[in-house]
């Protein structure tokens, strides 16, 4: 699907900031980052975990464990996509007693979470489960809310949010626009 | 296994797949094997729907693999064996299929003594069919986790030369192996006594009476299942003379490739086709094969299963 630009919402520096404001509320909330695990979801949520990790080992002097989760076998709307591709999930080994932070680039509906959040409670029983996410565009179907956002966006069911993250996209922006 | 061929609902043969639909089942299979290692190895993918495991012929691991991974995938699985069912009192397939239909369930596994079988069961149900064996004709799983164990242990297979040894004349599995390693770009080497041959086999499979000659140039070495039954055939004329020319024992193995791949569908015959030492031996893969059948068939159920209608 296409998309047509309305508007550059973030620049690279405003992500930059944004991240690095996100390890800083997270250290703080959680009492420094000696039982922190971030978890990314695939796809742009892997990129962005592994950013908040590297602010984070740079204000604490801590290497945070950093997992991949790909929430497809845990959609709940699987019959609707035409071709469901599983990708591979990686988290640390233990999660029992951990703070699991799940990162995600946006903050929609709250389906995904839902998803990362029954996926990420197979795997052990972390003492708790956070959200960060870099946009927060509202329209949400379940009670989820994000413990950390990066920025709050409001828009229309209509709009689109698009992440821009070099490792993926090679560039660092956040569009709005409509799908073309 | 998404797109425009109505077929593609169902699993009947290796031939319903293009190189993209196989490449796309064993990528999905690699993340089911993760799932498999995880401390709760059940994902909701396929909540709500029913397998139905239909089963005319005896079978363990076939039957185990597809209800484990049905299971894995939270479908519920019904399991049917015709030997307790109303088969018994001279139920036909076809009313067997309607009754399943009128159940509503989702997918049917078959295996069955008679080849074309699946094929038959498709005209009358409107649920995903797959094939799970059927006669002497195709066993398409086998032939995916086959070729999933392989590039486990190769990596890439495109140029990469795989001995079939033993009966090709009955196996189902020689028959579905030889189309998957040929679409995957492999050469195909059947090994076996001419009275184990069948009269034609697909273009581009080589024909070799020889295992000794044909050892040292392979990277897989699959052994077949030498039938007993067919013994009172007079296919061979004894099982020490079968042995002696076509049994893969550690004598042979030092002539084959440092890293070759041993495999073998199961069950085996130690001490007929395979030397018990080498079924031990590191470069057998045969309980990898077991574990790629589970994670092979979540594949396919998830991808035939975990879509929307296509209006077919």
């Amino acid at each position: 699907m296409g998309f047509r630009i309305k508007a550059k919402v973030m620049e690279e520096d405003d992500i930059r900031r944004a991240v690095r404001r996100i390890a800083h509320e997270i250290v703080e909330r959680n009492r420094g980052a000696s039982d922190l695990v971030l978890v990314g979801i695939r796809t742009r949520g892997v990129p962005l975990s592994s950013r908040i990790a590297e602010a984070v080992a740079s204000i604490e002097g801590v290497e945070v464990p950093v997992g991949r989760l790909d929430i497809t076998l845990y959609r709940d709307d699987l019959h609707t996509l035409e071709q469901p591709v599983v990708r591979e999930t990686y988290l640390p080994p233990d999660l029992e007693g951990k703070h699991v932070v799940i990162v995600d680039d946006v903050l929609y509906t709250g389906r995904s979470v839902r998803a990362a959040m029954d996926a990420i409670i197979d795997f052990g029983r972390p003492a708790s489960i956070q959200l960060a996410v870099l946009v927060d565009r509202g329209h949400r179907e379940l009670p989820i809310r994000a413990d950390y956002v990066g920025k709050n966006l409001p828009t229309s069911r209509e709009e689109k949010v698009k992440v821009a993250l070099k490792e993926v996209d090679g560039e660092d922006a956040v569009y709005i626009g409509y799908p073309d | 296994m998404a797109g425009e061929a109505a077929e593609r609902r169902h699993l009947l043969d290796v031939d319903d797949l293009t190189r993209e639909d196989v490449e796309r089942v064993l990528e999905t299979a690699r993340s089911f094997s993760e799932v498999m290692r995880r401390p709760i190895k059940k994902v909701p993918s396929l909540r709500g729907k029913t397998v139905v495991n239909l089963f005319y012929e005896p079978s363990t691991r076939t039957r185990l693999s597809f209800e484990v991974a049905a299971k894995r995938l939270s479908a519920d699985v019904l399991n049917f064996t015709a030997s307790t069912s109303s088969v018994e009192k001279g139920e036909s397939l076809k009313d067997t299929a309607l009754t399943l239909r009128a159940m509503g369930v989702d997918a049917v596994v078959i295996r069955h003594p008679v080849a074309g079988t699946p094929w038959l069961l498709r005209r009358w149900l409107d649920v995903s069919v797959l094939n799970a064996g059927d006669g002497m004709h195709a066993h398409p799983t086998q032939a995916l986790l086959d070729l999933f164990t392989m590039r486990e242990r190769l990596g890439d297979l495109e140029g990469r030369t795989i001995a079939y040894v033993g009966d090709i004349l009955h196996s189902r599995v020689a028959r579905s192996g030889f189309k998957a390693c040929l679409a995957m770009g492999m050469r195909v080497v059947a090994v076996a006594p001419p009275t184990l041959l069948p009269p034609v086999l697909p273009e581009g499979v080589e024909v070799s009476y020889d295992l000794d000659e044909v050892i040292p140039r392979c990277d897989v070495l699959y052994m077949l299942r030498v039938q007993k039954e067919r013994l009172l055939e007079g296919r061979f004329p004894s099982p020490q003379e079968y042995s002696r020319f076509y049994q893969l024992n550690l004598e042979r193995l030092r002539a084959a490739r440092p890293g070759v791949v041993v495999m073998h569908p199961g069950p085996m015959n130690r001490g007929m086709e395979i030397a018990s030492e080498v079924a031990d031996a590191p470069h057998a893969a045969i309980t990898a094969q077991v574990a790629a059948g589970v994670a092979v068939r979540m594949a396919v159920l998830f991808l035939l299963l975990g879509m929307g209608e296509r209006g077919d």
